[in-house]
C-alpha cells in the first residue's frame, strides 16, 4: 500500500536533481554599480526569457566593489559609473573592455512655495548656489532671469547624496565643466567636501528627493529615472547653446549623441553642444574581460553584452533610463568585438 | 542582592552535591572556557583587521586625523573630527533621555503600577526594541523631522534660544533629530533591563525599610535603587553601544554635514553613517583606509565611553560606602 506513494516520491526527487543538469545553465556573475541595477534586471531578465540557458546573476554592491571583485576575477563582469582610471587598469593586471550600458540624466529638484515646475536656471547661478555663494531665493541675478516668477525671500538649502555616487560625479563634473571655481575648489568625484554653508546630505536619490520635498527653499540634484516617477518640481537649464531645456528622455538623449565617439579615458557628456541638449547627464559602463578567465563563458558573455546595448536598451525608457543613441551603440558593439571568445 | 544570592546558592550546591566523574567536569570547564576564548578571538581579530586597515590613513595622517573636519575624497584629505564629535554628541544626548525615560519608567511600572497595567505597557515598550531601524529613520525624515523644523525647534529657540545649543538657522534634519530617534531605539533596552532588575530585588528588603518606618518612596531611594545601580549601569553601556553604532535611521536624519556646529538645529555627521554613506563607492586606498581608520577610532570611543563609565559608577559605589 505504501509502495505507490514511495514510488511517487521517490520519482519527484529524481526529477527535482534532474531538471538544472538537464537544462545544462550557464550562470554568468557580475558586480557592482548600484545605478545599473534597475536597468539590468530588466535586460538580463528579458534576455533569459529569449535564452532560457543563460541566467546572470548581478549583485549591486556599488562601483567600488564592482571594480574590485572584477579586478580579482571573481565574478564574469563589473559595473561601474566611473570608467575604471589608468591606476585602477594596472593593478587588476589584465586587458579591460569597458562599454557605456545606461545613460542617465540628472534633473535639478526645488521646493519653493508658490513656485511651479520650469523655474529657469543658468550653469553661473547653479554654481553660485551650490558653492555657497547664492544665498537667498530672491537673489536678483534669480529675479531678473525668471520675470514673473514671485521668488521668495528665502534662504537656500542645498541638498546633495551623502553617500557615494555616480550620481554626484556626474554632477560635479558638470560644474567643474562650466565653473572655474567650482573646479578650483571643489572637483569631480562620487563622494566631494561640499561648500556651501547652507549643505544638508540624504542617502540615496529617495533621501535627496525626500529632504528637498519637506525643506521648503531646498535644491538638490536627483536622478532623472527618479523624477519622472515622483511628482516634484524641477528647473529648466540654461545649455551650451544658450536655450533653457528640461531634463527629458530626449533631451538626454540629445546631449548623448552630441559625442558618439566616448571612451573609457574620453566619457564626459556634461555640457554637450547641440540645440536640445540637456547638460547634466551621463553614462555607466559595463567591464568585460578582453580575455575571460573561465572560457567557457567567453561566447555568452560577449553574447549578452551585444544584446545589452543593442536590443536590450528597449528596456531603458518605461523606467526613465535613457536608451543609447544608435552611434554610440555602434561604438560600444565595435568595442565589444575585441573580445576572446 | 548580594546576600541573598549567596545563601540560596550555598544551600542549593549542599543539597545537589554528588560525586561527578572527572571527565564530565574536565570537558564542560573547556567548553565553558572555549565559549569564553571565543569572544576574545573575535575582538583580538577585529582590532587586527581594523588596524592593518587603517594602516595607510594612520601613517599619512598621524593623529592630525583625530582633530582635523576637512573630508575632501577629491583631494584625498580626510579629518575624523566632525564624526568623532557627531558619534559621541549624539549618543550621549540619546543615553541622557533614554536613561532618565527608562529607569523612570522602569521604576513606575516595578514598583508603583498596577500589574496588569505593567504587564501591558511593558510589553508596548519592548516592541519598539523589534522595530527596524530603517522604519525608525523613514520615521524620523518623514514625521519627526518637519515637526522638529517647525514646532519642537521653534518652541526651543523661543525658551532657550539664549544657549549656544539652540541657536541658529532650524533644519528638519539635524542633531537633534538624530538624537531623539536614538532615544528611541535605545530606550526599550534601558526599561526593560531595569524593570527586570527592580523585580528582582527582594520583597523582604522592601518589607524590612517599610518595617522600620520608611516611606514607599524612601525604600525605592535608598535601598532598591543602589542595589540594582551596577546592572542598570550594564544596560546603559548596552544602549549606548547601540546608539553609538547604529547606522542608517541616524544617516537618514542627521543631515551628513561633516562639520561642527554647537547648535543642536544644525546637521551633523556620525563614524557609522559616513562609513556606510561612502564605503561601497571609495576607490582611492587611502580613502578607503580612512574610513577604516574612523570604524577603529568607533571601537576606541566605545571602550573609551565604557571605561569612563565604570569608573564613575565605582567612584559613586565608594562614596557612597563611606556616608
Amino acid at each position: 500500500m505504501f509502495r505507490p506513494l514511495r514510488l511517487l516520491a521517490g520519482s519527484a526527487l529524481a526529477l527535482c536533481l534532474a531538471v538544472p543538469a538537464l537544462a545544462a545553465q550557464m550562470a554568468l556573475t557580475g558586480a557592482g554599480s548600484t545605478f545599473d541595477y534597475p536597468l539590468f534586471s530588466r535586460i538580463f531578465y528579458a534576455y533569459s526569457q529569449q535564452h532560457p540557458s543563460v541566467s546572470v546573476n548581478y549583485q549591486s554592491i556599488g562601483s567600488g566593489g564592482g571594480i574590485e571583485q572584477f579586478s580579482k576575477k571573481t565574478v564574469d563582469f563589473g559595473a561601474s559609473d566611473v570608467p575604471m582610471d589608468a591606476k585602477e587598469l594596472a593593478r587588476a593586471g589584465f586587458p579591460v573592455i569597458q562599454v557605456p550600458v545606461a545613460l542617465g540624466g540628472e534633473g535639478i529638484a526645488y521646493n519653493l512655495p508658490g513656485v511651479k515646475k520650469g523655474l529657469k536656471l543658468t550653469p553661473d547661478l547653479l554654481a553660485g548656489i551650490f558653492l555657497g555663494k547664492v544665498t537667498k531665493w530672491n537673489d536678483p541675478a534669480l529675479v531678473a532671469l525668471n520675470p514673473g516668477v514671485k521668488l521668495p525671500a528665502m534662504p537656500i538649502t542645498v541638498v546633495h547624496r551623502s553617500d557615494g555616487s555616480g550620481t554626484t560625479y556626474i554632477f560635479s563634473d558638470y560644474l567643474s565643466a562650466v565653473s572655474p571655481t567650482w573646479a578650483a575648489k571643489v572637483g569631480r568625484g562620487k563622494s566631494i567636501s561640499w561648500p556651501a554653508a547652507s549643505s544638508v546630505g540624504g542617502k540615496g536619490n529617495e533621501g535627496v528627493a525626500g529632504l528637498v520635498e519637506q525643506t521648503p527653499g531646498a535644491i538638490g540634484y536627483v536622478e532623472l529615472a527618479y523624477l519622472l516617477s515622483n511628482d516634484m518640481s524641477y528647473a529648466k537649464l540654461k545649455n551650451k547653446a544658450g536655450n533653457f531645456v528640461f531634463p527629458t528622455l530626449q533631451t538626454v538623449a540629445a546631449a548623448a549623441a552630441s559625442k558618439p565617439q566616448i571612451s573609457a579615458t574620453d566619457f564626459s557628456i556634461v555640457d554637450a553642444a547641440g540645440a536640445d541638449s540637456y547638460p547634466i547627464s551621463g553614462y555607466s559602463w559595463a567591464l568585460l574581460p578582453v580575455k575571460p578567465a573561465n572560457a567557457a563563458h567567453a561566447a555568452a558573455l560577449k553574447a549578452l553584452f551585444d544584446w545589452t546595448v543593442t536590443k536590450g536598451q528597449a528596456n531603458a525608457a518605461s523606467i526613465g533610463y535613457v536608451p543609447l543613441p544608435a552611434n554610440v551603440q555602434a561604438t560600444a558593439i565595435k568595442d565589444i568585438s575585441a573580445m576572446q571568445d | 542582592m548580594g546576600d541573598g544570592a549567596t545563601t540560596t546558592w550555598a544551600a542549593g550546591s549542599g543539597r545537589v552535591s554528588r560525586p561527578e566523574s572527572g571527565l564530565a567536569r574536565h570537558a564542560f570547564m573547556l567548553t565553558v572556557k572555549a565559549a569564553t576564548a571565543i569572544f576574545a578571538l573575535i575582538m583580538a581579530g577585529l582590532v587586527l583587521v581594523l588596524v592593518s586597515g587603517s594602516w595607510a590613513s594612520l601613517r599619512h595622517f598621524g593623529l592630525r586625523f583625530l582633530w582635523t573636519s576637512r573630508w575632501d575624497p577629491v583631494a584625498n584629505v580626510f579629518g575624523g573630527l566632525p564624526f568623532i564629535y557627531g558619534t559621541v554628541v549624539s549618543s550621549l544626548i540619546a543615553l541622557l533621555l533614554a536613561a532618565s525615560i527608562g529607569i523612570l519608567s522602569a521604576l513606575f511600572l516595578a514598583e508603583f503600577a498596577p500589574r496588569r497595567l505593567s504587564g501591558l505597557l511593558g510589553i508596548l515598550i519592548e516592541l519598539l526594541a523589534a522595530v527596524p531601524s530603517v522604519v525608525f529613520g523613514l520615521w524620523g525624515l518623514f514625521v519627526l523631522a518637519p515637526v522638529v523644523q517647525r514646532d519642537i525647534g521653534p518652541a526651543l529657540q523661543a525658551a532657550f534660544g539664549f544657549l549656544p545649543i539652540f541657536k541658529g538657522v532650524i533644519y528638519g534634519v539635524n542633531m537633534l533629530t538624530a538624537s531623539l530617534i536614538l532615544t528611541l531605539m535605545i530606550v526599550p533596552t534601558v526599561m526593560s533591563i531595569s524593570r527586570d532588575l527592580i523585580s528582582g530585588v527582594p520583597g523582604r528588603y522592601r518589607e524590612a525599610t517599610l518595617a522600620l518606618g520608611s516611606t514607599r518612596w524612601e525604600a525605592v531611594r535608598y535601598v532598591v535603587l543602589p542595589m540594582v545601580r551596577p546592572g542598570v549601569f550594564g544596560a546603559c553601556m548596552l544602549a549606548l553601544g547601540r546608539a553609538l553604532g547604529e547606522t542608517i535611521a541616524v544617516t537618514m536624519v542627521i543631515g551628513n554635514r561633516p562639520s561642527i556646529s554647537a547648535s543642536l538645529f544644525a546637521p551633523g555627521y556620525t563614524i557609522a553613517s559616513a562609513i556606510a554613506n561612502e564605503f561601497t563607492e571609495a576607490t582611492s586606498d587611502l580613502y578607503i583606509s580612512a574610513l577604516i581608520e574612523l570604524g577603529l577610532l568607533l571601537l576606541v570611543i566605545s571602550i573609551l565611553i565604557n571605561a569612563a563609565g565604570r569608573l564613575f559608577l565605582a567612584r559613586l559605589d565608594r562614596d557612597g560606602g563611606r556616608a
